[in-house]
């Protein structure tokens, strides 16, 4: 081993970086953190012990013996610790792999798909139209579960690129509210948005604050079951401008309420209202959020509706 | 008729953007590897690249960069088509000299002729 390779080994900053964790969680700081804690120990109880003890032999021998157990129990944790870690960078590294590994014959599918649909190969009658359609739909689940699993990794990896500039998240909203339309229409679901004149500008990286946004939207939409109505409030909020999406849907049971932001979570009266779904899509919109300066947030009732917010930095 | 080398490694893909394509007036000249399609880049003189880049026997990003050395190909533009969405690529394609980079999952076939129309009105 060269002596490069020592020095990076005893970097534990670098050693760190690789399980893509908080210091305080990580194996190798845990490691010193241990150690320093031996040394106290060790000195501690040959202080105590040459004070209640007269011979010097046992107390050599009780400092060592401690030494010794804490040695082998610190062992353990971080033996243990830096399992979990270990399996939880490949459980990232996999979920990244299998996705992009999926994409491509998902594109094989959706080009195939694309071509029979144009319409440039001959015809296709009313009945195959509705079964190429169903394909469509169904592959068009696959494609949006892939990018937020995709998304994930990187957001775990630490590798998803931000792309800041200042933009009106009022624009962007209404934009979205049109593309939503058709889907709250057919739900039965009127949206409103009620704005503040002259709301500043926001800081943050457009594309994925609209994903948050549409997942928010998707969400409010999906959960409000018959006549519903979702309201959408732009205002500014002290150094920030905050965003509300209120439904009067299903809402989050009280129990559900702390997980809700957990990847792949998925309320127990979400699921008997709708299957579909990843629960993907709040973990995302939290990181996203988070890493663009703001905080989010939400109150809930069951059976009256949730209110989602989120707050964004007016300046960089 | 304007000519479109697409170098990639999927068969199925090469049949359904060749099917569009030539109804679209345009011709296709198809690679299954990187090396046919370096051959072909310099034999065939085409308008244009599709490039993938995991491709069998020579990697997208080493026929791109010998592409753009090679004064016979340096001028064809091309397009990177691609599900690797790893940022390091992308700037690597872009220094490189590609025109643009595409994530082949996050486009349909309408949308990627809408983009070739678009590069050959470009130039």
């Amino acid at each position: 081993m060269s002596l490069k390779n020592i020095f990076a080994q005893l970097n534990i900053f670098s050693q760190c970086k690789q399980y893509h964790l908080p210091l305080w969680q990580c194996p190798q700081f845990l490691f010193v953190v241990m150690g320093l804690m031996i040394c106290f120990i060790s000195i501690g109880t040959f202080t105590i012990g040459t004070r209640l003890v007269n011979d010097p032999a046992i107390v050599a021998l009780i400092v060592l013996f401690t030494s010794a157990l804490f040695i082998v129990i610190a062992f353990l944790i971080i033996n243990s610790f830096e399992r979990l870690a270990e399996a939880n960078r490949m459980k990232s590294e996999f979920v990244g792999i299998v996705s992009h590994q999926l994409r491509s014959p998902l594109s094989n599918l959706n080009w195939a798909l694309d071509a029979l649909m144009s319409g440039k190969l001959g015809l296709a009658k009313e009945k195959q139209i509705e079964y190429l359609t169903i394909l469509r739909q169904n592959t068009n689940r696959m494609k949006e579960l892939i990018s937020d699993l995709i998304i994930v990794s990187r957001i775990q990896n630490a590798t998803l690129p931000i792309k800041k500039e200042m933009f009106s998240l009022e624009k962007e909203v209404k934009t979205l509210m049109d593309r939503f339309q058709p889907f709250a229409d057919a739900s039965n679901v009127k949206l409103e948005i009620h704005s503040e004149k002259q709301v500043p500008l926001v800081f943050g990286d457009i594309k994925q604050i609209k994903q948050v946004i549409e997942n928010l939207l998707d969400n409010a939409i999906r959960y409000t079951k018959g006549k519903g109505t979702i309201k959408i409030e732009i205002k500014k909020h002290g150094k920030n401008v905050r965003c509300e999406v209120a439904d009067n849907g299903v809402g989050i049971p009280k129990s559900d309420q702390k997980f809700i932001f957990q990847k792949f979570f998925r309320s127990k009266n979400v699921l008997r209202h709708e299957t579909q779904g990843s629960g993907l899509g709040l973990f995302i919109a939290k990181s996203i959020i988070e890493r663009s300066g703001g905080k989010i947030g939400f109150n809930s009732t069951e059976g009256k509706g949730t209110v989602f917010w989120f707050t964004l930095p007016i300046k960089s | 008729m304007k000519k479109i080398l697409f170098i990639e490694d999927e068969s199925a893909l090469q049949k359904a953007l060749g099917d569009v394509l030539s109804q679209e007036g345009y011709k296709m000249i198809s690679a299954l590897d990187g090396k046919i399609g370096m051959r072909l880049a310099k034999t065939e003189n085409p308008d244009l690249i599709l490039l993938d880049l995991i491709l069998p026997r020579m990697l997208g990003l080493d026929v791109l960069k010998s592409l753009k050395k090679d004064s016979e190909t340096k001028w064809i533009p091309v397009i990177v088509l691609t599900n690797r969405e790893d940022l390091e690529m992308i700037e690597q394609a872009m220094t490189l000299g590609a025109s643009s980079y595409l994530i082949k999952a996050n486009y349909s076939l309408e949308e990627l002729l809408k983009k070739i129309k678009q590069k050959f009105q470009e130039e």
